[in-house]
């Protein structure tokens, strides 16, 4: 088995997918459900309900507001508490809608048998029809970033789509949500990919998996065997395969150029398996976007496992149906241990965006003492971008900003190789991080003037 | 020998070709510089900080001269000098000045770890910027203090520090030169630049934080809660009352203090008051001045 990889860079953390041969359960109904009006890239959404207003499973609760925003379905049956803040995976406290749980009653809508629609038999559904759907649904990625799906699928004018390409890498160690899903769900997921081919009018797809889940390699290459337009790519183990210039460049073999080109500049449209799925029951079963596959995972916690989650169950519900925190103080992250965020309430809830909640206990989430820059030229050689990190840490430090933009800091992808291999377990990411903040908001407001 | 005359000859030939072009164009280029400017310039402290808005002490002094040829140099004061040297600057121009009100730097936030408690640990960068920018802190105010001193690093007059025991930065009001520099470097924008007042009393809300009344009082116990009875209050519409925080005019304020006494979290707060006690016995000596 040839194995693709992409060119620069990448680390190899150790892998602790604990929860990989674990099947999917269903996570209890929380008893209030919390929806952050602001859970995807762009601009919150707007809410269509007020206090003591009846809702049911796959009621549209917030609707989009502007072109990027993205809207939000209930996830469950009952009575709009109240529209108030709660704390959010920032730590900040954003707007919210908040349902007190009663029953479990589902809009009418919504085909939940599980057979499985097939693509040849709905010839009626176009392209436009496909897209109008993914964007009515509130489909976002699920990978992490949660950009609005139906956005990718219109490239700009002067970019040309010639494949998609599903992101199954989950290159994060502990997460195993999409693995699970690919178990579970594959012929799913290749109608998905099939009606994402069809929205975005190309003739070829692409499912990137690394070599660590042969498993998943086997049955989707088996699925698709006699399938010509659809090809399994097995990868070699690295981080971070799944970002998506990763993805693209370890696939088909092209360079994304640097912001603001996107994947889809040199032809290729990246989702998440997760995503695709979305799509599939988005458009073939009109079920919105309201749950979605999430791992509860860590060395101690008593049974980790892999759950189809209603958004809007806060951290706790799902902590506690894994057996609780362990002992002392704990790190929960909201994502894996490389890019996930560290909650400081277990009152956030689920979002789009959850794809794992990473329990780390205080032994190994801590760090180790800084010590000075040996100029070893590690961060160089593992970021995958081809950045220099030591040298836009120091810049950032420094604030020296305009020097900072210069070595183009906006291309990090702020996977935290860098950071990860120091030997000297300097901060990298978090001083890149604070600065690439500072000259984003630069551009953007020289952009505005 | 000869290798010797040669480069003298050489260098002699160049060194008179290079003093002529120079005097030449040092002649027909000069740019006539007003004497003044140097003046003030050696008048001004030479801190070179920018609290007065221009990148060092000349460009300050240009502006001076500038201005005052125009007859007015108001809106200009070197923060650091004060009054003292703004009036030496005057006096060298030959022209009057009002004086403008000194500030001082205030830090509006209360949240020590006896009001604030900490809820979470922060194990990052230790500096706010980074810690703004990763998410919302140690506790559960998500507008106060952070308290790793990014404040203290941009004071060039050593005038603020971290008190060990609240974890809050503190400024030393004689130090303080009111450049404004930690006011920019807080990434939270707690720090403010208010009126010195009489005899350096003054009165301010404590606090910024914008949550409702319920959720920032369960995050520090002296947050104002925007309730507006400080509002109702004032007599001199000092205080307004927006996003569920209260504020203060300086230029309103009268310094009656009834707010202070009003206030159900004790956010606002008095600055060099004399106690209360003296007060009453009209007895206030400049020793009894008290902090509060």
């Amino acid at each position: 088995m040839k194995l693709f990889t992409f060119r620069i860079g990448g680390v190899h953390p150790q892998e602790h997918k604990l929860t990989a041969d674990i099947p999917t359960k269903e996570a209890a109904l929380p008893k209030a459900a919390v929806f952050p009006l602001g859970q995807h890239i762009g601009a919150p959404a707007r809410p269509v309900v007020k206090r003591g207003d009846k809702v049911k499973v796959g009621t549209l609760i917030a609707e989009a507001n502007g072109f990027v925003s993205a809207p939000i379905y209930s996830s469950v049956s009952g009575t709009v508490a109240k529209i108030d803040t709660s704390i959010d995976a920032t730590g900040y406290r954003q707007p919210v809608i908040i349902i007190n749980v009663e029953g479990d009653e589902w809009e009418e809508g919504i085909d939940r048998s599980s057979e499985l629609e097939s693509i040849e038999a709905h010839p009626e559904l176009t392209a436009e029809e496909i897209i109008d759907r993914i964007k009515i649904a509130g489909i976002t990625g699920m990978g992490g970033a949660s950009f609005p799906t139906f956005i990718k699928l219109c490239p700009p004018p002067t970019a040309k789509a010639e494949c998609i390409i599903v992101n199954a890498v989950e290159c994060e160690p502990y997460i195993t949500a999409d693995y699970r899903l690919m178990m579970e769900h594959a012929a799913e997921i290749l109608v998905g990919l099939k009606l994402l081919m069809k929205a975005a009018k190309v003739e070829k797809g692409y499912i990137g998996i690394e070599e660590n889940k042969p498993k998943a390699i086997q049955l989707l290459t088996e699925l698709t065997s006699e399938d010509s337009q659809i090809t399994i790519v097995p990868l070699e183990m690295k981080y971070p395969q799944g970002g998506e210039k990763q993805l693209v460049d370890a696939v088909i073999g092209r360079q994304v150029p640097a912001p603001p080109a996107i994947p889809v500049n040199v032809g290729a449209i990246v989702q998440n398996v997760g995503t695709v799925f979305a799509v599939y029951q988005a458009v073939m079963k009109h079920k919105p976007l309201f749950e979605r596959y999430t791992t509860v995972t860590g060395e101690y916690i008593k049974q980790p496992g892999n759950f189809l989650v209603r958004m809007g169950t806060p951290f706790k519900d799902l902590i506690a149906a894994c057996g609780g925190l362990p002992e002392g103080d704990n790190k929960v992250l909201a994502g894996g241990p490389m890019m996930g965020k560290s909650v400081i309430s277990l009152e956030v809830p689920v979002t789009k965006g959850t794809n794992s909640i990473t329990v780390l206990t205080d032994a190994d989430a801590h760090r180790k003492p800084i010590e000075p820059c040996i100029r070893c030229g590690k961060c160089v050689e593992v970021c995958p971008m081809g950045l220099e990190p030591y040298l836009l840490a120091t810049l950032s430090a420094f604030k020296h900003y305009e020097r900072l933009e210069h070595e183009d800091v906006v291309s990090c992808i702020s996977c935290g190789s860098c950071q990860f291999t120091c030997p000297s377990h300097r901060p990298i990411l978090d001083n890149i991080l604070q600065g690439k903040g500072v000259v984003m908001s630069r551009i953007k407001a020289r952009n505005q003037k | 020998m000869n290798f010797v005359l040669t480069a003298v000859c050489v260098l002699g030939a160049i060194a008179l070709v290079a003093a002529i072009v120079l005097y030449v164009v040092s002649k027909k280029f000069a740019v006539e510089e007003d004497p003044r400017i140097g003046e003030v310039t050696a008048l001004l402290p030479g801190a070179n900080c920018g609290g007065c808005g221009f990148a060092g002490c000349s460009g300050m002094a240009g502006a001076l001269v500038c201005g005052a040829d125009k007859g007015s140099i108001e809106g200009l004061v070197c923060p650091v000098g004060g009054e003292e040297v703004m009036k030496q600057v005057a006096d060298a121009l030959g022209i009057t000045v009002a004086i403008a009100e000194t500030m001082v730097a205030v830090v509006r936030c209360n949240g020590s770890c006896a009001h604030r408690p900490r809820i979470a640990a922060y194990d990052g960068l230790h500096t706010c910027a980074a810690m703004h920018a990763t998410g919302a802190g140690e506790t559960g105010c998500g507008f106060g203090c952070l308290g790793c001193g990014d404040c203290v690093e941009a004071c060039l007059f050593d005038a603020i520090h971290i008190n060990e025991e609240t974890g809050l930065p503190e400024v030393d009001e004689d130090k303080c030169t009111s450049c404004g520099a930690c006011v920019k470097a807080c990434p939270r924008h707690i720090i403010e630049l208010r009126k010195k007042g009489l005899k350096g009393r003054r009165v301010y809300v404590q606090c910024v934080n914008m949550d409702k009344g319920a959720v920032a009082k369960k995050a520090c116990e002296v947050a104002c809660i925007g309730c507006g009875k400080c509002e109702k209050v004032c007599k001199f519409e000092a205080i307004t009352i927006e996003n569920n925080l209260s504020y203060i005019d300086y230029n309103k304020c009268r310094l009656c203090t009834k707010c202070v006494d009003e206030c159900p979290t004790g956010a606002i707060v008095k600055i060099n008051f004399p106690l209360k006690k003296m007060v009453n016995t009209e007895v206030v000596s400049q020793e009894s001045e008290v902090k509060v």
